[in-house]
């Protein structure tokens, strides 16, 4: 196993002195005041809805289309571009998330299925979104490129079971992902 | 030279470390730079477990022959050089001669130790070696590793990691080969996971002395298969996939049911017949998934036969007794315990001594088992039985006895034959004569030639079962009670061999350990009697009254059981073991 020893950064005497920096600081924040005096804050146009435009109107508004690439929002299940469901139940989100907000029933798929070489996928596939805590270790971990944190932010149900997604439920958010491994292809 | 003189002298009159050995029919054996004395005709891989140090391999099991044909275990290995004719061999300081290392790995799981031997298990030899043996292992092997249930217990895994490259140089297609194929009724074959081990076709022909696998093909195509015609329905079949170090053997009942690493394991023992194989139960959150065989050399050797390892699944099912019950205007409704353990003593107390019978069950353990006769003792009633269960022996770990205590209950109640009062009971229920019966863990309808209309005539029937059954249906009094992975107890098997079976997962609903319900039920019957804190008080007093196991405790028996007598039984599988150990097939 490779280990990589991080060393911590050598600090000048002018960044020890920590001042400067704060400084600095303060002259960003007096900027962005001084400028939405004159009403001229980043994507003040769009949210020029309050008058003064600096208040985003949430829910109305929403930042969704500035969300990055990145963004961890809720986890779901994906299908690649033949529509099989990429997961075969290895278990190994379930096994890796913190807050064990999954539980996997593992399943065998039918013989007369046109997916039956691939032998395993998930019978049941519950996410407990009032455990998950969005850290993506699931993301990380599986092998099958099968679960993918999506943009989507607002979960919200009006009692705890609504907050369990089903396996419907994270196909529905996860959808077709296309450009993926495609490990299960005909050589296998 | 004058000097030199005298120290020769001493030297030759103190014992070389190879005359010591010898002596006691050892020979020394330098492993990893450290000398040890090791039995003569030890595997080099066994002598270097002595010394803690594990040399990894595929093939070898100590329990079958070694063919010698994985090389994963390669290790250096080192003699003294032979000397010139007419020159004396050359002893260092500390008495051992000079080790010459061999140029070329040896394979350690084949080869025997020699006197002045050295081997050793890492250095640069050692670790090129295995990379490159691993690196062929993992050619054709797929990247299953998600949907194999090996995963997690897997050899290969395990061995890519410690000692594998960590990146595939293979740019080739590979071979493709036939996958869940259907070759027995309880086990699936997965070609392309094998790695040609062969431990599955040693262990049909040597232990479960039916060879119906093989190899056919050759080269990378080489592939197990059962013979044409053939199946692998042998009852002990299973354990080829416990042995089998990849996912190319896998169990049919486990199938995708649970990943190995969710599993908790605790060793217990199999009640389904007098042998006791040693067991360890794997369940996760309150559910057992699986039961494997755990090694003892006296009891089962490290094998189970099939359908007793399958057996839990007619446990875990829907029929489940949850809660006490009482009859009333011919209804079984809900009870208490407090209600139930009233109602069941009253009516049993109520009864002259001689219109009263206990029928426990062989399946009962020692604890419980010594209860019931002091239950029998309050009621003052001889008539104190189990149920006998005689099956046929297949010759290797299933006895004929199909009850796993028979000798506890022998030796508990002081009897040669525990059964022998069976067909009084039976007799005194049809006559009517016995008025109120309390029957403990038996289905006396189903399993004892009792009549439904013989149960009807009594006054007063008390029932612990873990499952609904026509008995119970009869009965005034339902008690519910635990099952065989639910108990922490001890039983005594058909050799004598005091056993412990450990609690493995929580008994369902308000049912209680049998234990306690019978410890509730003789407090009521006999005012004098003190309940017991716990389980552990009652081997205690079984210990100071039965001779057999004074001196016992759950502490003392340890995992692997203790022989508290010897009844003169012997376990057909153990004694083939050890003829072949005697004869050097096998380590053992």
């Amino acid at each position: 196993m490779a280990i990589i020893k991080v060393e911590r950064p050598k600090l000048s005497a002018g960044e020890k002195i920590y001042f400067g920096a704060i400084f600095k600081g303060m002259i960003i924040t007096l900027r962005h005041a001084f400028k939405s005096f004159f009403g001229k804050t980043t994507g003040a146009g769009e949210l020029n809805s309050s008058g003064v435009g600096v208040t985003m109107q949430y829910p109305e508004q929403k930042w969704d289309d500035k969300l990055p690439e990145y963004y961890r929002g809720a986890p779901a299940l994906v299908t690649d571009e033949q529509d099989r469901e990429r997961c075969v139940s290895c278990q190994l989100c379930e096994f890796i998330c913190p807050p064990k907000a999954i539980k996997i029933i593992p399943g065998e798929i039918p013989s007369d299925n046109e997916w039956a070489k691939v032998e395993k996928r998930p019978q049941e596939f519950d996410i407990d979104m009032i455990r998950c805590i969005y850290c993506g270790m699931c993301e990380e971990v599986c092998p099958e490129q099968a679960i993918y944190l999506r943009p989507d932010y607002v979960i919200t149900g009006t009692n705890r079971s609504e907050m369990v997604h089903d396996k419907k439920r994270l196909y529905e958010i996860g959808g077709k992902r296309v450009g993926l491994v495609n490990k299960w292809n005909d050589l296998k | 030279m004058s000097e030199d003189a005298p120290a020769n002298t001493a030297t030759a009159e103190k014992k070389l470390p190879k005359d010591l050995a010898a002596e006691k029919g050892m020979v020394n054996v330098q492993i990893d730079g450290e000398w040890l004395q090791v039995p003569r005709g030890t595997r080099m891989i066994e002598a270097a477990k002595l010394v803690g140090k594990e040399v990894p391999h595929y093939c070898y099991h100590p329990k079958l022959s070694s063919p010698g044909n994985c090389r994963m275990c390669l290790v250096q290995m080192g003699m003294p050089p032979r000397p010139a004719p007419g020159q004396a061999p050359v002893y260092g300081d500390d008495g051992y001669q000079e080790i010459g290392w061999m140029p070329r790995p040896v394979i350690a799981c084949a080869n025997t130790v020699a006197e002045n031997m050295g081997i050793r298990t890492t250095g640069d030899l050692v670790e090129k070696t295995r990379e490159g043996v691993m690196e062929f292992l993992l050619i054709n092997h797929p990247l299953d590793c998600p949907i194999c249930d090996q995963a997690g217990e897997c050899k290969l895994q395990e061995f890519s990691v410690e000692h594998g490259r960590g990146e595939s140089r293979f740019k080739e297609t590979k071979i493709k080969k036939p996958k869940n194929v259907d070759i027995g009724k309880n086990i699936r074959l997965d070609d392309e996971r094998c790695i040609m081990c062969s431990r599955c076709i040693r262990f049909m022909d040597e232990v479960a002395e039916e060879p119906v696998l093989g190899f056919s093909q050759r080269g990378t195509h080489t592939s197990v298969t059962v013979h044409p015609g053939y199946r692998l329905d042998n009852n002990y079949s299973l354990n080829t996939a416990d042995i089998c170090p990849v996912g190319a053997l896998t169990s049919n009942d486990f199938r995708f049911q649970m990943r190995v690493w969710f599993l908790k394991e605790t060793k217990s023992i199999d009640v389904n017949c007098g042998t006791g194989a040693n067991t360890v139960i794997w369940t996760r959150a309150n559910e057992v998934f699986r039961v494997t065989p755990r090694q003892n050399d006296d009891v089962n050797s490290a094998w189970m036969p099939d359908n007793h390892r399958l057996s839990f699944n007619h446990f875990q099912t829907d029929d489940r007794l949850t809660v006490p019950m009482i009859k009333e205007d011919g209804k079984h409704v809900q009870s208490s315990w407090l209600e139930a353990t009233a109602r069941a003593a009253e009516g049993l107390g109520m009864s002259q001594p001689d219109e009263v019978a206990v029928i426990a069950s062989g399946r009962l353990s020692n604890e419980e088992l010594f209860l019931s006769k002091k239950i029998a003792a309050a009621l003052g009633t001889e008539l104190l039985t189990i149920v006998p269960r005689i099956g046929e022996s297949d010759g290797k770990l299933i006895s004929a006895d199909r009850n796993p205590n028979t000798t506890g209950a022998a030796l508990i109640w002081g009897t040669d034959d525990p059964a022998a009062k069976l067909d009084t009971i039976r007799e005194g229920v049809s006559s009517g004569k016995i008025k109120s019966l309390l029957v403990l863990s038996e289905d006396l309808l189903e399993e004892a030639d009792f009549k439904s209309e013989d149960l009807e005539k009594l006054n007063h029937l008390v029932v612990s079962h873990t499952h609904a059954n026509p008995t119970a249906a009869h009965a005034n009094v339902v008690l519910a009670g635990a099952g065989f992975a639910e108990k922490r107890a001890t039983y005594v098997n058909v050799t004598g061999r005091l056993q412990r079976a450990n609690q493995a997962v929580i008994a369902p609903g308000e049912s209680r350990d049998d234990w306690e319900s019978l410890t509730a039920l003789l407090s009521k019957l006999d005012e004098d009697y003190t309940a017991p804190a716990s389980m552990d008080s009652i081997l205690n007093a079984i210990a100071s009254e039965v001779e057999e196991f004074s001196g016992q405790s759950f502490g003392s028996i340890g995992d692997l059981g203790m022989q508290i007598t010897e009844t003169g039984v012997t376990i057909p599988l153990v004694e083939q073991e050890r003829a072949r150990i005697d004869s050097g097939q096998i380590v053992g």
